[in-house]
């Protein structure tokens, strides 16, 4: 609750600025609207920004959920194979070195205007944070407990799935909460490059016609459902593995 | 559970050409408590770790093994300073981790009556961080206990307990280990003299026997015989340092 207040008094001194600024400067509203118009615009707009709202979360929930399972199995199989991880790691390291956004054409190309090629730059960009926060955590498991579970002769298999994995929880947790604010992101990305639905579209459409108004409403709406989503995901991970 | 064998060990330890210990060597006789007593860095828990087949980060020069000449493999059951509870599963799961490592069935009501054996029936469906530090290491020895293993290791299980809970620590794992052979490593004279039926004094000179009383383990902890050759140890090991 103390938390809540606090945004929210931050939000309003925020916008009171802004609305300063807008007042003051008399800005045109083509150039910058001030809040009172934004959120009037998010209110007459509510029908035409809800409908392309399904569409970015929808996307962002899929890339999420297949980032995150991607990202647990290769994590896993780093850790297990030697050979995975002298031949992987280097190429992982090196596909951070391109920019995710520089192969957004590409992916529209491959797969297409629709949902796909949207959840593919979502997945790829949260797919890094999400493997090697877990990777790190599989890697720090505690030399005792390894050694605890060898004598009692357990296998390397067992050890990694009963013991490694769930110790790393928290580091995948982590990961996790990274890939909640990085995923839209990358379904914005996707949608600017080419849709014809979806917040990134709608903002995009809006600006070229300079309803700049219209293009922050989305804006605001987008960053909170980024918000939303961070914090749903930071609630589902402490409510199972705590702290 | 089949019957405890003895521990010998006859060699030299070194790490990467540092000498850790040795030549020494050392019989820890069968179905019986033996007490390695010594200071910190003199290579106890390395020796204890050989035994446990956890030598493998040390050189190890000489022989070791069990009397039966039998594999030590799958015959020990180690208990460290840290309890090394799992925080994501509950007590009874905690005590039927070999099982699950193994992937063998659990069995469940033996581990529930191990666990009213150290005390803690009502505590089964707890968190270890829902327990005391006490509580955390008799889950840790029901664990040990579940794994019924001939030949129990001890790495200083109870230096992180305050007085008290260590005492009773100490007579609990006493009564319920009695008839296993058992290789404790501890620094603490007090506890070498209330359960050493064997005492091993190891210095960097290499290790001493030294004779114990005639009362049978755990000794009482305010008995004047107990007291006196607790004295006897501490004063033993400050004269070798």
């Amino acid at each position: 609750m103390k938390r809540v207040l606090h945004f929210a008094s931050v939000a309003l001194l925020g916008m009171l600025v802004w609305q300063a600024v807008v007042t003051f400067a008399e800005l045109p509203r083509f150039i910058l609207p001030g809040p009172m118009l934004v959120f009037s615009t998010l209110w007459t707009s509510r029908m035409l920004i809800a409908e392309h709202a399904v569409v970015t979360i929808t996307e962002v929930l899929i890339g999420l959920g297949l980032g995150a399972t991607l990202g647990f199995a290769s994590a896993i199989l780093l850790v297990a194979s030697p050979l995975a991880r002298t031949l992987l790691r280097p190429m992982l390291v090196f596909s951070q070195a391109i920019p995710v956004f520089a192969l957004a054409p590409m992916l529209t190309l491959w797969l297409g205007y629709g949902l796909w090629s949207k959840v593919a730059m979502a997945l790829l960009i949260i797919y890094f944070p999400v493997t090697s926060a877990f990777f790190d955590a599989l890697m720090r498991t505690p030399v005792a407990w390894v050694e605890l579970a060898r004598v009692m002769n357990a296998t390397p298999a067992r050890i990694l799935w009963c013991v490694r994995v769930p110790a790393a929880m928290p580091g995948f947790a982590s990961g996790l909460r990274l890939a909640a604010v990085y995923a839209p992101i990358g379904a914005i990305i996707g949608e600017w490059v080419g849709a014809s639905r979806g917040l990134g579209y709608l903002m995009l459409l809006a600006n070229g016609r300079a309803k700049i108004d219209l293009m922050f409403a989305a804006l605001i709406v987008l960053a909170v459902l980024t918000l939303v989503l961070h914090a749903l995901v930071d609630a589902v991970c402490r409510r199972i593995w705590g702290g | 559970m089949s019957s405890a064998p003895a521990l010998q060990l006859a060699g030299r330890v070194t790490i990467g050409g540092t000498a850790i210990f040795g030549p020494l060597s050392l019989e820890v006789p069968a179905g019986r408590w033996t007490c390695l007593l010594g200071p910190s860095g003199v290579g106890k828990s390395t020796l204890l770790r050989l035994f446990a087949s956890l030598g493998d980060k040390v050189d190890f020069e000489g022989t070791f093994g069990a009397s039966d000449g039998v594999s030590l493999a799958g015959r020990v059951a180690l208990m460290a300073q840290s309890d090394l509870l799992m925080p994501w599963l509950d007590v009874t799961a905690n005590v039927t981790l070999g099982a699950r490592l193994r992937g063998t069935q659990q069995p469940r009501e033996r581990a529930l009556d191990i666990l009213a054996r150290v005390g803690l029936a009502d505590h089964g469906t707890k968190r270890p961080d829902a327990l005391s530090g006490g509580q955390r290491q008799r889950v840790a020895l029901a664990r040990t206990l579940m794994e019924d293993r001939p030949v129990i290791l001890l790495d200083e299980p109870f230096s992180a307990l305050d007085a008290q809970t260590r005492a009773r620590m100490q007579d609990l794992s006493a009564e319920l280990l009695a008839g296993r052979t058992v290789l404790h490593v501890t620094h603490d004279a007090a506890e070498a003299a209330r359960l050493g039926e064997t005492v091993l004094l190891m210095t960097r000179e290499g290790i001493t026997p030294v004779e114990s009383p005639p009362a049978s383990v755990p000794r009482p902890y305010d008995a004047a015989e107990t007291l006196a050759f607790q004295g006897q140890l501490l004063r033993q090991l400050m004269e070798t340092v």
